[in-house]
């Protein structure tokens, strides 16, 4: 590896003032499990001197879960300090999917949320799950703090709306209405250890039999993680059922622009944005009645 | 299942601890990258971006520049005697002459690099990163040149050309034809012409596999201390401590008496450490820097740099009488030998019909260069391929046949007697009795849950004898020191003590084994060829009879009796006629030095009762009908190992050898862009089973004594990678009704073979 | 720049002190500068597990790690695994299950092991598998080292 220096900032305010002064030459690291395989990579889009070492930063390890105000996901904090969480496990269930199968347990010793979101990989297994939980990246930069949704975070392959001087904070998902239900599945060859093929992130709220409200994301389809709007249109005001979830499949199957690779041909992906936008969404729906 | 002795053995077959068990699983054990020495350097490689291409030039200049760097080699370095040859392992264990210059530039690039990955520089610096830093200074000029990545690419007529000095081998004579195919063999038997005439029914199909790594988890690695004496000093990871030597002679063109080879612990090779990579390149970066110098490779390096197997194009014509006797066969098989000649082909022509008693068959086996890296031997090299096409196949017949497809195997198999088609006539074989086992089994008899897929296959590899020495030192309090040659790369020290522990009827815990270096112990070949308990084993039951004759012969001096009257048994030394007189061999032991010295055995054996190994496999697997993924619910080995020695460590081969297979089947693959660059160089994305993609793995050992062996011993290694694949590829297609003709059964793969 | 970093830690419970620069993995500083070789490489990018050590109480894989970052950490390698002469249970159970074949993974396997069953002491199998997919091994299948895993849980269940 080049070489590179090291910053441990222990203020959202240090970190900014050292991302600021870099020439857009520093990078945050929490986990640092994508970002230090980049830097020995070599990887162009990861060209970075220092290293501005985000862990010690206290608001960005808040995990606060309340089912009045909803979730708050520091943006450092390990997956399995989610996974682990009662409260997550009660109110947002749907989280876990993703928080437990990002990397194996050894990666979620140190992986977070909010390096997943920052890293933009068309695949982070994160992503389509925050966007289907509608959630909102709070992030700080020099002249303040700003809130975004998370779907206009990635704006392409490893690259963000996050400026160079800005730091991502948390991400925070709103007190879901009633009959709320969510679900993340992903396709992958091998049961772990894994990169999706295909990832489906939906949401539901069910009324009185028909869906109020929907959100669809799918990941590793697209050079970001893309919220599918006529997969939803094809859910919200319907009666819950076979029907009205095989239109937001095919919807979704339709939106998905894949690329033929290593993980699979583009085709292929396409039909597994049906079967698992088909497949998460009965599993909302499940959890919507459980009212989980 | 026991169709053999039923000799009552006191330390075969029991499961002691193993000798080093204690050091590795502390941390303490000393693999090849833990090695280290006063002054040490590391070395980086510079490698290819280019699958093809003519280098114009390489100017060092910069690199040689940078603070902390200490040396850099090219292939301008190596000695100027051209046109020599070496002898490497073919990968059936056997040594054939190659070209030096082709093992040179395979290791340090000459004018040309024929793969992404192709070594052209070395670099020594005092940290690996300032060596890191200083390869991207090292300015290579490159004509970049069209890559041939498939056989069907290499093949076809106009393909550009790796070698312009390669011509074809034609039947055993040069053809003087320039082109990518280096060699054209056949062997044949009968007439298939006739066979085919005679059949009521006939299989033919066509099958593609891709190139696979062995995947061993530790990388290749070495430290070279190239001394003011002229004497080259290598510490490595490696299936052969004297291979290396020797081919470090040969390179560097200094005698074998100048080289002493340390062989470290060794983190898994499965046939991929037998070539020796980064050790003469150490040796030229000591040499220029008076300092050892350590170089391990990284895990991109290994698969773009070291020795996968071979991908391979496989057609299968099988005829048959309508009650199952084959009536002719006929494999035609081209396989990747990577950029240089030498592809596993010739191993798996020997393979594909040796389950069988084929009257009439013929082999055309095709040996073709690609612009991928050169392939190494790995666990039976060539025969899966040739098993994955060959036993489905098989299962087919089966099918049009309406036999049941054990019944099929059952009424072809090989036994005593049954000539190949390559030449050599089989002695005590045990396929029959692993076909038989695997009918008798209770997986094969229970019924298949709704839903799955079953198949079954079998695959045949050869045991190889050869060199190895060992030698014995009897300690004073009765136990032993044994040393020997052969890199233990699963337990073999511990098996091999067990031989001379049965023959001088002590416990196991009191001989300690040691893998010592190239200045310690005679010439021993390869950790390969499933050769080590069957060859290394022997030496030391060899080396363990010289002890006891010695102790015998000592006993006798000190009863002042005719040594002949005496005899050991379970440790005791006694007369056969006075019952009075016995000694313990530690008794004995205590009394050496008093009575004539201290006792040491040797041997040095090159046995030739090989006798090769059949394996096969039963699978159950659910298919995803929507997702095309394939899970193995259920998984069984059977195995014919002879004698199994220490059983543990026998089923932990047929598992082992099961489990890559698995992988092979269902997800490895060199995944190359069209430019020839591997796409997924890492462990994320060159998908290995991990242990939940797994099931346990049963097994079933079968032993049927190898006559050619003193205690029936067969090499058990390889052959239990030979039947998943076809066996998981038939299961497959009992699940979907597809017939898959192509590896690895992707999800993709497999959805598409419905369409 | 180009100035080397002090890290202070505790390793197996003594206090070690190293150097290291800021490009250095905490596996290059185990093995490299401390001496603890114990923990292995084998993909320096965090998907074979032959580097897991516990940090702070989490198992992780080392080479992931930033030696500067283990500034005042608790760090637990293989080579604490055992107490003085005493094996661990899982240790004594990969021996005398044959859970080993080259060894390279082992290290990481037993340190991940440990950590299993340090908060689940009866895992079932398919926890035991979940939790060690990180950590690959290509000699054994796996089938030797689950069953090490279950026998080292049950005997240390019995003693406990």
């Amino acid at each position: 590896m080049k070489w590179i220096d090291y910053e441990n900032a222990k203020t959202v305010d240090e970190a900014i003032k050292i991302l600021s002064q870099s020439g857009g030459k520093a990078r945050p690291m929490a986990g640092g499990t994508d970002l230090i395989v980049q830097l020995r990579n070599k990887d162009p889009r990861t060209d970075a001197d220092v290293v501005v070492d985000i862990k010690d930063i206290p608001d960005l390890n808040v995990l606060q879960c309340d089912p009045k105000t909803g979730l708050t996901i520091g943006a450092a904090v390990p997956l399995y300090k989610i996974y682990n969480d009662d409260n997550v496990k009660k109110y947002f269930p749907a989280i876990i999917d993703s928080a437990s199968l990002i990397g194996g347990v050894l990666i979620q010793g140190r992986a977070s949320f909010g390096g997943n979101l920052c890293n933009a990989a068309p695949s982070g297994d994160a992503i389509p799950n925050l966007i289907a939980h509608n959630g909102i990246a709070t992030i700080a930069g020099p002249n303040g703090t700003r809130d975004v949704p998370v779907e206009d975070i990635c704006t392409g392959p490893r690259q963000t709306s996050i400026g160079n001087d800005e730091l991502l904070i948390s991400i925070n998902l709103p007190v879901p209405a009633a009959g709320f239900g969510a679900s993340y599945i992903r396709f992958t060859p091998r049961n772990e250890m894994d990169i999706a093929v295909v990832g489906a992130g939906v949401s539901v709220n069910i009324s009185e039999g028909k869906f109020t409200a929907a959100r669809v994301s799918l990941a590793s389809v697209a050079p970001t993680p893309i919220y599918v709007e006529n997969a939803v249109n094809a859910l919200v005001g319907e009666t819950v059922g076979d029907a009205a979830i095989q239109r937001a499949a095919n919807a979704a199957r339709e939106a998905a622009k894949p690329i033929s690779d290593m993980r699979g041909t583009a085709e292929y992906r396409k039909h597994l944005c049906e079967v698992l936008t088909r497949r998460a969404l009965n599993a909302a729906i499940e959890r919507a009645k459980e009212g989980k | 299942m026991t169709s053999s002795d039923s000799t009552d053995y006191k330390v075969l077959g029991t499961r002691p601890i193993r000798h080093d068990g204690a050091d590795k699983v502390t941390g303490r054990a000393i693999y090849g990258p833990d090695f280290d020495t006063a002054g040490l350097l590391h070395g980086k490689i510079l490698r290819s971006p280019h699958a093809h291409a003519r280098i114009i030039s390489i100017d060092t200049s910069e690199a040689e520049a940078l603070d902390g760097v200490m040396a850099v080699v090219t292939g301008a370095d190596w000695p100027n005697n051209s046109n020599g040859t070496s002898m490497v392992e073919d990968g059936t264990g056997t040594e054939i002459e190659s070209n030096s210059n082709w093992l040179r530039e395979n290791l340090l690039a000459g004018d040309k690099v024929l793969y992404a990955g192709h070594a052209i520089a070395g670099v020594a610096a005092a940290s690996p990163h300032v060596a890191e830093e200083a390869l991207a200074l090292i300015e290579v000029k490159y004509e970049v040149l069209e890559p041939v990545l498939t056989i069907q690419e290499a093949m076809a007529k106009n393909a550009p050309i790796l070698h312009e000095g390669l011509t074809t081998q034609e039947l055993g004579e040069d053809s003087g034809v320039v082109s990518n195919t280096a060699d054209h063999f056949q062997h044949t038997k009968g007439n298939i012409e006739k066979g085919f005439e005679a059949a009521d029914v006939v299989v033919e199909r066509e099958y593609n596999t891709v190139m696979v790594h062995q995947g061993y988890i530790e990388p290749h690695n070495g430290t070279a201390l190239w001394n003011t004496d002229g004497r080259l000093h290598v510490w490595c990871s490696t299936q052969g401590s004297f291979v290396v030597r020797d081919s470090l002679s040969d390179l560097l063109d200094i005698p074998v008496s100048q080289i002493r080879v340390t062989p470290t612990e060794i983190g898994g090779g499965f046939g991929g450490k037998i070539p020796i990579y980064v050790e003469p390149v150490a040796a030229l970066l000591s040499k220029k820097t008076g300092s050892p110098v350590k170089i391990v490779m990284s895990r991109k390096e290994v698969f773009e740099g070291s020795g996968p197997t071979a991908g391979s194009n496989i057609k299968i014509k099988l005829g048959a009488k309508s009650d199952g006797t084959i009536t002719a066969a006929h494999a035609w098989m081209a396989m990747e030998a990577g950029g240089y000649p030498g592809s596993p082909v010739g191993a798996a022509a020997q393979c594909v019909f040796a389950a069988y008693d084929i009257e009439n068959a013929l082999v055309d086996g095709y040996d073709v260069v690609v612009n991928k890296p050169k392939t190494a031997p790995y666990r039976a090299p060539g025969a899966p391929n040739a098993a994955f096409g060959m036993e489905q196949a098989m299962n087919e017949l089966a099918e049009m046949l309406q036999m049941d497809p054990i019944d099929l195997r059952l009424k072809n198999v090989a036994t005593e007697g049954t000539r190949r088609v390559d030449g050599p006539t089989f002695r005590r074989i045990g396929a029959k009795e692993v076909l038989e086992t695997m009918r008798d089994h209770p997986h094969y008899q229970a019924a298949k849950t709704e839903g799955h897929g079953r198949g079954i296959a079998i695959g045949f590899w050869f045991n190889i004898g050869f060199d190895s020495a060992c030698n014995i030192a009897v300690n004073s309090d009765g136990s032993i020191n044994l040393t020997e040659g052969s890199t233990d790369i699963g337990g073999s020290r511990t098996s091999i003590a067990m031989h001379a522990a049965e023959v001088l009827g002590i416990p196991v815990e009191d001989v300690r084994p040691s893998v010592v270096d190239t200045d310690t112990i005679g010439f021993t070949a390869v950790t390969g060829g499933s050769r080590t308990t069957f060859a290394t084993g022997w030496a030391a039951y060899e080396a363990a009879q010289d002890v006891k004759k010695q102790s015998i012969e000592r006993a006798a001096s000190i009863w002042d009796v005719d040594s002949d009257t005496l005899n050991m048994e379970d440790g005791v030394i006694k007369s056969k006629t006075d019952s009075e007189l016995k000694m313990t061999f530690k008794e004995l032991a205590s009394q050496m030095s008093d009575t004539g010295g201290g006792i040491t055995g040797r041997a040095s054996v090159n046995p030739k009762g090989v006798g090769g190994s059949f394996a096969g496999n039963m699978v159950d697997v659910s298919v995803d009908d929507e997702t095309g993924k394939v899970t193995i619910e259920r998984f069984t080995c059977v195995q014919d190992v002879g004698k199994a020695i220490h059983p543990s460590y026998v089923e932990g081969q047929m598992q082992g050898g099961s489990a890559q297979g698995i992988g092979w089947a269902l997800n490895e693959e060199y995944f190359m862009n069209d430019q020839g660059n591997m796409a997924n160089s890492s462990l994320l994305d060159y998908r290995m089973p991990t242990s939940l993609d797994l099931p346990m793995i049963d097994t079933a050992i079968v032993e049927v004594a190898n006559p050619g062996h003193p205690f029936g011993v067969r090499g058990v290694g390889e052959a239990n990678i030979v039947p998943p694949t076809p066996a998981i590829a038939n299961a497959v297609s009992d699940a979907t009704g597809n017939i898959m003709t192509q590896l690895p059964l992707t999800p993709g793969a497999v959805l598409d073979s419905g369409k | 720049m180009t100035t080397k970093t002090h890290v202070q830690t505790t390793i197996n419970g003594e206090p070690v002190d190293f150097l290291c620069e800021p490009r250095q993995s905490l596996l290059e500083c185990l093995r490299d500068v401390v001496g603890l070789t114990g923990t292995k490489e084998g993909c320096n990018d965090g998907n074979c597990g032959a580097c897991t050590v516990k940090l702070d109480g989490r198992i992780v894989t080392s080479c992931l790690v930033l030696g500067v970052e283990a500034q005042g950490a608790d760090i637990e390698t293989i080579e604490g695994v055992a107490e003085g002469t005493n094996l661990h249970p899982l240790q004594l159970a990969f021996l005398e299950n044959a859970a080993l074949q080259c060894g390279i993974c082992t290290p990481g396997f037993i340190v991940s092991a440990k950590s299993l069953l340090d908060q689940n002491p009866n895992p079932t199998e398919h926890e035991i598998r979940f939790w060690l997919a990180n950590n690959l091994c290509r000699c054994t299948g796996y089938d030797k080292i689950v069953r090490a895993v279950q026998d080292a849980a049950k005997k240390m269940q019995e003693a406990s």
